[in-house]
């Protein structure tokens, strides 16, 4: 039975999850397609490069790596925005999603970074490389993301910490990535960063490479919160079976934000949408906790 | 920023409110709503007044600074040092301290349910960040009154003589920055579990491009004190600096609310 | 504008996946005094913090003075005084400190700080810090704060905790019923209905009062109002009138 208050539950949802299952299934095919085919023109096509041989490849996997990660962080900075405007808790878990995701990202592209710099110039760190001295700062600063929100106890407080921290650091990476351009000397030839003056069957590997890390980004992102949602429906449903007695199993704490409860009450309040179905009072005050509605 | 603000606190058009009251309600007369900058003023006064009856922050910060210089001292083994290693000394020195004050910043309040007070009274709530930074922005200052000419006595060697308002300006220009990314780091550090460990945490990342151009800034200078030369700070990295500051002042500025409300 | 104080329609307000408030309405009247009971964890100082706008409704409508809330909180705060577990003052400094910071933040002139301080005998230790006065001397400033700006509506959470009865006698001007006020009106104070139309002129003179209350008797001698708590949900909702204090004891049970 829908209970006209929930606005996750329902069918009307779990067919626009149908759909969206589809759509993950596409993405999934386009990224695999794409992929193929960078790989293929970095292997097989991409003439090698004078001075730096076979290991010069790397650099198809590094700059992409890099460039989507730093889109990342900017994009989650620009979904945290989204989440103060609306108070909508889907916001927030996109945004989890995409920083989270990112990070991963960006360690990609510290390690192949370093084995870059290894094999060219035999250290497996460098400071006059700008985007690795900068991805390591961002690297330092998302790492504490996750740690942020699980020091916060209260679901919303925590969203909303993480979101103003989101913002705040989505801001910084373009900033700092500009510092320390300008602070970084240059000791080595920057065929790491420069993506200009690149011939053109490097420049077109690039760009393919580019949009296969940007699909495997978005494929992954996508598979990440659509696990989440089908997830968020399984409790509501488990919920709703155990309804009278305790069986349900209450949310451990965790950094990860959940679709657990009902958007805030922003500017649409009105008594009779918010009002769910009559439930018997639970049972004892602050001790059980009761699962979330 | 601000209509994000207004959009989520349901507060009037212009939240800085100055004059005549501005309810809504029927029934009332109007009441006077506080100035913006007469809370900032009244908050302002009372964050220096604790201070000044508790002592905690600026004489740790003070003492933290001269005992970090006596163990670069032992650490780096030499007699004294110039340049690109003095401003680096000088700024990472500076920045720790400056950790511990921010550490501090807001935990009287959260102690003491200060918040709670503040968040009752008709005043819009970056009141209190403004108010929190020019006191964070004032600790440094005096931080640095004490630190700045221990550092040439310790480490340095030699007066600072004419290096010192170039020096004076760049620290200030940091401080600003500082203040403003302190002032937020220290609001989000506060409501968490392990408070003073993430704020340095969060905090010291952020202050990357502050020292950067910083240290920049500084190191022909200390390099001329030892020569005793004129000439300032290279202007790039006076801008890079002035240009953190305004970015981050008004993001913060702009994000500070949210972490007020619940 | 209707001349309930407080308005609320299924009031929900939850802490992560508990309710801490489930399905709270009620209708108070302006000048009549709202006393909750309910055992810890009830949710009654919830309930107050939700009033005073520290805490957004999560869902239902919620009206203070004539004002929705989260949308007008602004407007509602200033006119609300507040007086919470606790006091809410910097401990390092005096009252006479606090008091003044409180009102520079209020707009409150000067003068009102020194005519409370006089009113509820605390001039002779107005000056030291307040960590060397003991808490019934604390209490007395938490209520000299709340009421400086001269609120229209007192949320008030136990407010005779700590005081002894000197000290109450003191207080009581000042977040007592107040002058003018006897009794609810020809239609009282209905449970769940609109508020009072003939007492609208009259009842502006008392204040309208939400008080926190475990004493079931001495709690019931203040309320025009009874609502009691139980794990977040309202468990009665009666005139004072209705109701006696074995029944108010039932819901510690």
């Amino acid at each position: 039975m829908d209970t006209p208050s929930r606005p996750a539950g329902g069918s009307r949802t779990a067919s626009r999850t149908a759909a969206r299952g589809g759509g993950l299934g596409v993405l999934a095919i386009a990224t695999v397609v794409t992929m193929t085919a960078a790989l293929g023109l970095v292997f097989f096509w991409v003439p090698l490069e004078a001075e730096q041989g076979f290991l010069q490849k790397i650099f198809y996997v590094h700059v992409p790596l890099a460039i989507v990660a730093l889109c990342g962080f900017v994009l989650g900075g620009l979904l945290a925005i989204q989440h103060l405007r609306t108070r909508d808790p889907r916001w927030d878990v996109r945004s989890y999603v995409v920083i989270h995701t990112s990070l991963i990202f960006a360690v990609g592209t510290l390690l192949t970074g370093a084995i870059w710099a290894k094999g060219s110039w035999g250290h497996w760190w460098v400071w006059s490389e700008p985007t690795l001295v900068s991805f390591l700062i961002i690297f330092l600063l998302y790492a504490t993301y996750q740690p942020l929100r699980f020091a916060i106890e209260d679901p919303e407080r925590q969203s909303r910490y993480a979101s103003v921290f989101a913002i705040t650091a989505g801001a910084f990476v373009p900033l700092n990535y500009v510092a320390v351009n300008e602070a970084t000397a240059y000791v080595h030839p920057r065929v790491f960063s420069s993506t200009s003056n690149l011939p053109g069957s490097m420049a077109l590997t690039l760009l393919v490479s580019l949009a296969a890390m940007a699909l495997l980004f978005a494929t992954l992102c996508m598979y990440e919160l659509t696990a989440k949602r089908t997830r968020a429906q399984l409790r509501a449903l488990r919920r709703r079976l155990a309804d009278e007695g305790e069986g349900a199993r209450s949310r451990p704490r965790s950094p990860a934000p959940a679709l657990g409860y009902a958007p805030a009450a922003g500017a649409h309040v009105s008594a009779a949408s918010a009002r769910g179905p009559a439930q018997p009072p639970p049972l004892g005050a602050a001790g059980a906790r009761r699962p979330p509605l | 920023m601000s209509e994000l603000q207004q959009l989520a606190a349901g507060e009037p058009a212009d939240a800085s409110g100055a004059g005549a009251g501005m309810d809504t309600s029927a029934d009332t007369g109007a009441r006077a709503q506080t100035g913006f900058w007469s809370a900032v003023g009244a908050l302002l006064r009372k964050e220096l007044l604790v201070e000044l009856r508790t002592l905690e922050s600026v004489p740790g910060m003070s003492l933290f600074a001269l005992s970090t210089f006596a163990v670069f001292h032992f650490a780096l083994q030499r007699s004294s040092v110039e340049g690109d290693l003095a401003a680096g000394i000088l700024w990472v020195t500076l920045l720790f301290a400056a950790i511990l004050g921010v550490n501090r910043l807001f935990v009287a309040d959260a102690d003491q349910g200060g918040f709670d007070a503040f968040l009752l009274a008709p005043v819009d709530r970056s009141a209190l960040f403004v108010a929190k930074a020019l006191a964070l922005l004032a600790y440094l200052a005096v931080l640095e009154l004490i630190a700045v000419p221990a550092f040439a006595l310790l480490l340095l060697g030699a007066p600072l003589g004419p290096a010192l308002g170039g020096l004076a300006g760049t620290l200030a220009l940091g401080d600003v920055g500082v203040a403003a990314i302190g002032t937020l780091i220290a609001a989000i550090a506060v409501r968490t579990r392990s408070r003073d460990l993430l704020g340095p945490l969060l905090a010291l990342p952020l202050f990357v491009p502050i020292v950067i151009a910083g240290s920049r800034a500084v190191a022909p200078l200390l390099v001329q004190a030892h020569r005793g030369a004129g000439g300032g700070p290279p202007t790039r990295w006076l801008l890079t600096l002035g240009l953190y500051d305004l970015l981050f002042g008004l993001i913060a500025y702009a994000v500070f609310d949210f972490l007020l409300e619940d | 504008m209707s001349a309930a104080a407080l308005q609320l329609e299924g009031l929900v307000r939850r802490f992560g996946e508990r309710e801490a408030l489930s399905d709270v309405s009620l209708s108070l009247p302006a000048g009549r005094t709202l006393v909750v009971f309910g055992p810890n964890g009830a949710g009654k100082s919830t309930l107050l913090r939700v009033l005073a706008t520290l805490l957004r409704p999560h869902a239902g409508a919620v009206s203070v003075l004539g004002m929705r809330l989260p949308e007008q909180s602004w407007a509602v705060r200033g006119r609300v005084g507040v007086l919470a577990h606790e006091p809410l003052l910097y401990r390092e400094l005096s009252a006479r400190e606090n008091l003044r910071f409180h009102a520079r933040l209020h707009a409150v002139g000067e003068e009102r700080v020194a005519q409370l301080l006089d009113e509820l005998g605390l001039h002779a230790r107005a000056d030291e810090p307040l960590r060397t006065l003991s808490r019934g001397t604390v209490q007395r400033v938490a209520i000299a704060r709340a009421v400086l700006h001269e609120p229209e509506l007192l949320l008030l959470d136990e407010p005779y905790a700590n005081l002894d009865p000197a000290a109450v006698e003191l207080v009581a001007p000042l977040i007592g019923r107040g002058a003018g006020a006897d009794g609810a009106g020809p239609d009282g104070a209905a449970a769940d209905g609109t508020g009072a139309g003939a007492a609208g002129a009259g009842a502006a003179r008392s204040r309208t009062r939400v008080i926190c209350s475990h004493d079931p008797s001495g709690g019931l001698a203040e309320a025009d109002l009874v609502l009691g708590l139980r794990g977040g949900r309202p468990a009665l909702l009666r005139d004072a009138a209705e109701i006696d204090a074995a029944e108010v004891a039932e819901l510690y049970r």
